[in-house]
């Protein structure tokens, strides 16, 4: 399929999220659509799967001009979607998933399962896409869901593939897996469209790149580019990929982590007898696929999960099972891993944000009431401080993209005279230039002599950051490496030595 | 804009926040709406007006005629809702030229005020439950159980004034609080849900009170029935103008009052009250800002229910003076009418004081229209009702009156405590 679009422009009220967007996207060819978070990436594609409609401009396919009311009209005309967020039914069957909305019926409307498991052998084998068709959804890792997702496109006879951020959940592996997907579906004459702000990836796939900024089209680049070129294509300035870290002297032990075990909410060990170090002027950073006990372990260490045994020391001070509040005011930063749902109060003014965990305190209260003269003027200091682009302090979080929400986490917890920090997927979902200046304020905190844990299922941030990188995979530390190791080697610990097996 | 003179700048803002979506506009044009359809409800269910309509084609001068009938009508009754409600203006100006019959004329505004006093109270207490997101659903047996505890104290021992209104309060305070304790406790260490637990108290409490009234030592001496002693006049809110007055607002007004300013203080200043807010806007992040959830699930159902309880007492001490078998249970119940005005006055005090007076107005306006055109009391009722909803839902007013997409504030139903 050769798709053209033509000048598309899409507003929201006075925001102009496309305007006069043009790219064309060739048979066979993967075309990556590289852009920071609120560049218009994902408004595009949803005007292209007919999810929205353009206010001006065309969709053209094989040279005719088409409207696609909706995105079932998307899909019959031959464009698939993989969303970022599987649109999958967890406890049915890959093949019930992959029928689902488009069942082949035998008489009496009953589904017929024998040609629709057929016609997934079929397409599965003639794209060497490999699952069992009988498998049950949950009980597949994250790698062969998203295969699943790509055979349901398939099935549906796609002529082109929108990929939305596909490797944000991948092991390295998996990622390795899914690009030789792309490529031969490429090669079968497949389009693809590739969604996403990771240069690594973009430089290893695409046969096009174009690069959109605040909605429009800032240019288009060669694989061949460097990944500093591109970031600045993308960010629209000079962009430190990795920041400069003083010399590397740990100091004495400031964080103890001993045989530590906790339960998810489902009352399963998902961290099963973890022991760390972290010393002074160092950073940790914990890698790993998502779902591996980090998430559970972050919570325990700030005393939001009890701790089943084992110890948790900061500073020598035993802080297993304390209240959150104790463990706050006894030192710990914490960045949480969900900033929207336990960092921020979305409803609420960025001051009354910057002030979440330390209301009560003076200057910010006096005895039970609330100093508000104070509470403003701490926070246009932060904002301030901390660069954050709010157009007042009276604001609510929710009106904050997704980079400034983060840097009032990120100003908060820094400014708040913390003795140590654990930041939990600290980058996730940020653009470039907002993960430059996370990863700096983390890297002062470091310098200044403090210990850091930084939780990361992203390998760039953790050469990035870690001093020390230790892996953990199935709720234990699978090992603790030298951040010259290769990544070969951490994605085998990553997938516990043997690849393509995570659990869930 | 800059070449449009400061004048007409102002001018101009004022008219895009009078034409655009937000909280104060739609809650005006809601009420509006209301009455509109009021309105129809009286076209439809008086025959005068039907007859008059029926009519219509008949002659030239017909549609005008029914048209006139219709102003008449719907007009008569409006006017009987505000001058029974709120004053009236050819009593006004009479005492205001001879300076006679004032307590005629106050009377309207004294009744609303009356009715809305202890409503005032207990719907703060429930808004600020749904500011926290628990829905306190439990207010009225609170009220009745702070009723019946300020009754049993006011009626049972003598004591001077200033010691005896005192502990009254009180004790409706801690009868209430008691009653909001049970649910407050379960929700915290069992996670029982609060919206069952309350529902189900109610009954258990209306069944006390029952028995607490059919029993010797507070049934009032020489009845069978379902009575229970007076209190002792040192016990009482007394009415703001004297008992020769026959005004019956009280000294309760500014029992209510203070509770507004300490509920605007609260949730608006203090630290307690912030932690409130943050664990009804994000339980989660409340939680990870070391809150504990335990803790403020206890407290606000403490001060919800003393709250209720209070509203209960100052209904006793300042009205009814005694309790009997429907104390506060008649209607729909003070406590649930609650919910509906806390919602209207989107959980803040200085809202729910206004709801409240709304509220009180057309259910003292109500009757005093049922009275004088005997268009049923309960038109009062679907206005109130029709408001609540329209509130409830800014999109339709929006779409109603085509206002500009604003500050887009879906009313905030504290819905987390459903989940």
């Amino acid at each position: 399929m050769r798709l053209e679009l033509r000048g598309i422009t899409k507003r929201f009220g006075s925001l102009t999220a496309n305007d006069d967007i043009s790219i064309t996207v060739e048979p066979g060819q993967i075309h990556s659509l590289l852009g920071e978070n609120g560049a218009g990436k994902s408004t595009l594609m949803n005007v292209l799967f007919g999810l929205l409609h353009p206010d001006e401009g065309e969709i053209i396919i094989d040279g005719v001009v088409t409207k696609f009311a909706d995105s079932g009209e998307a899909v019959r005309r031959g464009i698939g979607m993989v969303h970022q967020h599987f649109m999958l039914v967890p406890v049915f069957s890959v093949t019930e998933n992959v029928v689902l909305g488009f069942e082949p019926t035998k008489s009496l409307n009953r589904i017929d399962y024998k040609k629709a498991t057929d016609d997934i052998r079929r397409v599965s084998k003639e794209f060497n896409l490999e699952v069992d068709p009988d498998a049950i959804v949950e009980n597949l890792s994250v790698g062969i869901q998203q295969r699943v997702e790509i055979l349901k496109a398939l099935s549906h006879d796609a002529e082109l593939l929108i990929l939305d951020e596909p490797t944000a959940v991948l092991t390295p592996q998996e990622i390795d897996a899914l690009m030789a997907i792309m490529r031969s579906l490429a090669a079968s004459g497949k389009s693809i469209l590739f969604i996403t702000h990771k240069l690594k990836e973009v430089r290893a796939i695409a046969d096009v790149i174009t690069v959109i900024r605040h909605g429009k089209v800032v240019g288009t680049a060669d694989p061949t580019a460097s990944e500093s070129d591109l970031a600045s294509l993308m960010v629209g300035r000079e962009v430190e990929l990795t920041v400069q870290k003083d010399a590397y002297a740990p100091g004495e032990s400031v964080f103890e982590i001993r045989d530590l075990v906790v339960r998810d909410d489902r009352g399963l060990v998902v961290v099963n007898g973890v022991s760390l170090d972290v010393y002074a002027g160092e950073i940790l950073a914990l890698a790993g696929v998502q779902g591996n006990g980090q998430t559970e372990l972050v919570e325990a260490i700030a005393g939001m999960r009890p701790v089943e045994s084992g110890t948790i020391t900061m500073n020598g001070r035993d802080i297993t099972n304390e209240s959150p509040r104790k463990i706050l005011d006894a030192g710990l930063g914490h960045i949480p891993e969900d900033r929207q749902r336990d960092g921020l109060v979305l409803t609420m003014s960025l001051a009354d944000n910057l002030v979440l965990n330390t209301p009560r305190r003076p200057p910010f209260a006096n005895h039970g009431t609330r100093n508000l003269g104070v509470v403003a003027s701490h926070a246009e200091q932060l904002v301030k401080d901390f660069d954050i682009r709010a157009t007042s302090v009276k604001e609510p979080a929710s009106s904050l993209s997704g980079g400034n929400q983060q840097k009032v986490i990120v100003a908060r917890e820094l400014s708040r005279n913390i003795d140590f920090l654990v930041a939990s997927q600290p980058t996730r979902g940020l653009d470039v230039g907002s993960i430059e200046y996370v990863h700096r304020q983390i890297v002062n905190h470091r310098n200044r002599g403090n210990g850091s844990l930084v939780v990361s299922s992203e390998l760039d941030e953790v050469y990035a950051l870690g001093d020390r990188i230790a892996v953990m995979y199935a709720g234990k530390i699978s090992g603790i490496v030298d951040p010259s190791t290769s990544r070969e080697d951490i994605g085998l610990l990553m997938a516990g030595t043997t690849a393509g097996t995570s659990s869930e | 804009m800059n070449d449009i003179p400061a004048r007409r700048r102002s001018i101009l803002s004022l008219w895009m926040t009078l034409t655009s979506q937000n909280p104060v506009i739609v809650t005006i044009l809601a009420l509006v709406l209301g009455f509109v359809v009021g309105a129809f409800i009286i076209i439809f269910t008086t025959a005068t007006i039907l007859d008059a309509f029926r009519g219509f084609f008949n002659s030239w001068g017909a549609p005008g005629h029914a048209l006139k009938v219709t102003f008449d009508n719907v007009g008569a009754a409006y006017r009987d809702m505000f001058t029974g409600s709120v004053i009236d203006p050819a009593g006004f100006w009479h005492s205001l030229t001879t300076g006679k019959g004032w307590d005629n004329t106050l009377t309207p505004i004294s009744e609303t005020l009356t009715y809305a006093t202890p409503l005032v109270i207990v719907s703060i207490g429930v808004g600020i439950s749904f500011q926290t997101g628990l829905f306190n659903i439990g207010a009225n047996g609170q009220a009745v159980l702070g009723g019946v505890a300020g009754a049993v104290i006011g009626s049972m021992i003598k004591l001077p004034m200033f010691i005896h209104l005192p502990l009254t309060l009180i004790a409706g305070i801690l009868g209430g609080a008691l009653a909001g304790a049970l649910p407050g406790v379960l929700k915290a260490y069992t996670g029982a849900h609060e919206v069952i637990v309350t529902i189900m108290e109610n009954y258990v409490i209306y069944a006390f009170l029952l028995y607490v009234v059919l029993s010797t030592p507070y049934q009032q001496p020489g009845q069978a029935n379902d009575i229970g002693r007076t209190i002792h006049a040192s016990a009482q809110l007394p009415p703001l103008f004297g008992v020769a007055s026959g005004l019956r607002v009280s000294y309760g007004i500014f029992v209510a009052a203070g509770v507004v300013a300490f509920a605007w203080w609260f949730l608006e200043r203090s630290s307690l009250g912030f932690d409130f807010r943050v664990t009804g806007a994000s339980p989660s992040a409340a939680r990870a800002s070391g809150i504990s959830p335990r803790a403020v699930i206890i407290l606000v159902f403490l001060i919800s229910g003393g709250l209720a309880g209070l509203a209960g007492v100052v209904q006793v001490a300042s009205t009814t003076h005694y309790v009997d078998g429907t104390f506060l249970i008649g209607d729909a119940g003070i406590g649930f009418t609650a919910i509906t005005v806390a919602l209207l006055g989107r959980n803040k005090p200085i809202g729910i004081l206004w709801a409240s007076l709304l509220f009180g107005a057309l259910g003292v306006g109500g009757r005093a229209m049922q009275a004088a055109t005997g268009i049923p009391f309960d038109l009062a009722t679907v206005i109130q009702s029709v408001v609540v909803l329209f509130v409830a839902t800014p999109v339709l007013v929006k779409e109603i009156f085509r206002l500009r997409a604003g500050r887009t504030q879906a009313l905030q139903l504290g819905t987390q405590g459903w989940g």
